[in-house]
């Protein structure tokens, strides 16, 4: 597993190619899900022209770390890479990749869908949002709807 | 006992300043006695999280020299 944090931009799907050549073990995996989180121009009914996203640096890596190893002991995961952006960043840029190797679909698109979640809730970032209106924090995250607080929702 | 103290994001421009070594006197010095040294004694903001040595925790941990503190809203990465 991996997790990178950096101010560069990156080609999310460049990376994950690149991982899976360089660290999956040919042909044990049947799925990966990747998650990649770009940026909009416009939150909470104001166009956003670019963003500025600061960190606590050790404490993020070692929170979306822990992230994924709770994933790994809920689900098969053969492995997972997340790389976050920081610093400045503009329209249409990835910030957030969150890739899932699996033997099985379920697992992956699971496991995923957790550490997306759960690195929004608990790893520190924080969003600065430049508007036409000057500089603002975000003060909170959109909610993902298919999830309870408590984790993945269970199907009825 | 000297403590590190951090202030992320809108804390840090709140308290204008990044981080900071506060030094404390005492037995069971808790986040809440360095918080009311370091705000003038004014209560923590219900919305503040709080971390010591990059672990979240709350107000009532007790510290021990060297420790890192921070102070900070609530995140939004992703």
């Amino acid at each position: 597993m991996q997790v990178i944090v950096q101010e560069g931009l990156f080609d999310p799907y460049q990376e994950t190619r690149a991982y899976e050549e360089k660290c999956l073990p040919r042909g044990k995996h049947g799925a990966v899900v990747t998650f990649v989180g770009t940026m909009r121009d416009f939150n909470d009914g104001h166009d956003v022209s670019s963003m500025f996203l600061e960190h606590y640096p050790g404490m993020t890596e070692r929170h979306i770390e822990a992230v994924c190893q709770e994933a790994a002991e809920q689900w098969d995961v053969i492995d997972a890479l997340v790389v976050h952006r920081v610093g400045e960043i503009s329209v249409a840029e990835p910030i957030v990749l969150v890739a899932v190797w699996s033997a099985h679909r379920a697992h992956a698109f699971d496991a995923c869908r957790y550490i997306i979640n759960y690195l929004k809730e608990r790893a520190p970032f924080w969003k600065c949002e430049s508007t036409q209106h000057g500089k603002r924090w975000v003060e909170h995250n959109t909610k993902d709807p298919g999830v309870s607080a408590k984790g993945i929702k269970q199907s009825a | 006992m000297d403590i590190k103290v951090r202030y992320f994001a809108n804390m840090r421009d709140q308290m204008g300043r990044a981080e900071e070594t506060v030094s404390l006197e005492g037995d069971a010095v808790t986040v809440e006695d360095l918080w009311g040294k370091v705000s003038a004694n004014r209560t923590i903001p219900s919305n503040v999280l709080i971390a010591v040595n990059m672990e979240y925790t709350d107000s009532s941990r007790v510290l021990k020299s060297g420790d890192e503190v921070a102070f900070f809203p609530p995140v939004t990465g992703g």
